[in-house]
């Protein structure tokens, strides 16, 4: 351990609920897009799950909205180490779409990609079982275009570059293929609990 | 990196991809970093200069991950931008504002002096590095300016004459960053306070459109850094000007 000169820190939290090296950052929500936030009205925003399934499907706002609605209360953990705890997403469970295009048993890895270009990827196993959504609601309101309004993937139990903003679809893979940020050096993974913040962690 | 994958590329409007590989060997490893000299720029800005003996060499635009240790274990860590350009010398510079309440700017802008040791880990991310071979179009406010200066100075080290146009937005000459290395490249705005002569306001269309107005071969490749609600001015203005969107990198703050 390599102790720093004078630093305290800050008073110290003992909340079983943050990863290591994250901190709280209370009531603030930092946007850390890299790419130009689009204009995306939910009439023009549609979610295709496509790849190593059954029966590939695009959904429009209305086809999503019938589905079984599904809200998500928890914490969120972004790589550059803040967390917000207690937040409420609402929109459906990402099982309600899959279960309708069926991956094949070869299906092992997702590329997830917006309406802007911005991808990444995931195991297929993180993304079923109830731990992943499309939301398009925070607080009760609509998710706002900053934060991936109309509607984002969200993965919360993994570092929230993995939460796609303003998904557009799921290319369903027999093997992992890295998204923006993987390819700009973070982890293939990202699970905050073992800290896997860059490709080696 | 790898490159024996393939990536998929999405049928969505543009894709926006990094300008360099990037070494995951760098990332993984933490670095002692020795804080050699420490520089006021402004009343809320210092820069830090630390010697990295194993430093791999960064690419302007390019940050690294901070932290520091307490007595008790407890670790605070950072992301930020680097200032200087690259330099082989195994020598980095940051410049961080003493964000108010911040554990670890605040360490910086009280307690730090030259000797003191703290860790790094980078260099970081591909996507905001600018490797000096396309025209630049660099847009900051605040200590957003912080990765475009490296790209100025890295700009005159190698004595491009890659076409390269900052335009900074500052709170008052007071607040602007790097005031008296700022050159010819450069256009401030100043939203509070300028000098006489100089109008006070927000970054506004009109000091983008000459810029589009006078677009290089090949476009600008745009890079916009400071804090979100900057970053979504800023692109706006871009966009509205013309410059593509898959051309517009953002960093923002946080």
């Amino acid at each position: 351990m390599n102790v720093t000169r004078g630093f305290t820190g800050r008073a110290r939290v003992h909340n079983a609920g943050l990863p290591p090296g994250q901190y709280d950052a209370g009531d603030d929500w930092p946007v850390l897009s890299a790419e130009v936030t689009p204009e995306l009205s939910p009439a023009d925003w549609t979610f295709r799950v496509d790849g190593l399934v059954e029966e590939p499907r695009t959904w429009d706002w209305k086809e999503a909205h019938a589905l079984p609605g599904s809200v998500y209360e928890g914490d969120i953990h972004c790589v550059t180490s803040w967390s917000k705890f207690g937040v409420r997403f609402g929109g459906v469970s990402l099982d309600a779409f899959l279960d309708v295009v069926r991956p094949q048993a070869a299906a092992t890895h997702v590329v997830a990609y917006s309406h802007t270009g911005y991808t990444t990827n995931l195991p297929l196993a993180d993304l079923t079982g109830g731990r992943a959504w499309i939301a398009w609601e925070f607080d009760g309101k609509p998710l706002s275009s900053e934060h991936g309004g109309p509607a984002r993937l969200l993965v919360p139990h993994l570092y929230f570059w993995k939460s796609a903003k303003w998904i557009a679809g799921l290319r369903i893979l027999d093997h992992d293929e890295p998204g923006f940020w993987e390819q700009n050096g973070y982890h293939a993974r990202g699970n905050p609990w073992e800290e896997q913040r860059y490709s080696g962690d | 990196m790898t490159d024996t994958l393939a990536t998929f590329t999405p049928p969505t409007r543009f894709a926006v991809p990094g300008r360099i590989a990037v070494s995951n060997r760098a990332a993984a490893l933490w670095q002692t970093a020795t804080l050699t000299e420490i520089r006021r720029e402004t009343p809320h800005a210092a820069t830090y200069r630390f010697a990295v003996p194993a430093w791999a060499g960064h690419l302007p635009g390019q940050h690294l991950m901070l932290r520091l240790t307490a007595e008790d274990g407890y670790v605070a860590q950072r992301h930020y931008s680097i200032a200087s350009a690259p330099d082989d010398e195994g020598y980095i510079e940051l410049t961080l504002d003493h964000v108010e309440g911040g554990e670890v700017s605040g360490w910086f802008h009280t307690v730090a002096r030259p000797g003191d040791q703290v860790e790094v880990r980078g260099p970081l991310s591909g996507f905001f590095a600018w490797p000096g071979d396309r025209p630049a179009l660099l847009i900051g406010a605040g200590s957003g300016v912080v990765p475009l200066m490296s790209m100025v100075r890295h700009h005159r080290a190698r004595r491009s004459d890659v076409p390269l146009r900052l335009l900074v937005s500052a709170r008052s000459p007071e607040e602007l960053i790097y005031a008296s290395e700022l050159g010819a490249e450069t256009t401030p705005v100043f939203t509070r306070s300028a000098p006489p002569g100089v109008p006070v306001g927000r970054m506004a269309a009109a000091h983008v459109a000459p810029l589009l107005a006078e677009q290089p071969e090949g476009g600008w490749e745009a890079y916009v850094c400071g804090s979100n609600a900057f970053a979504e001015h800023a692109s706006r203005l871009l966009v509205a000007a013309g410059q593509p969107v898959d051309r517009i990198r953002i960093e923002r703050f946080g």
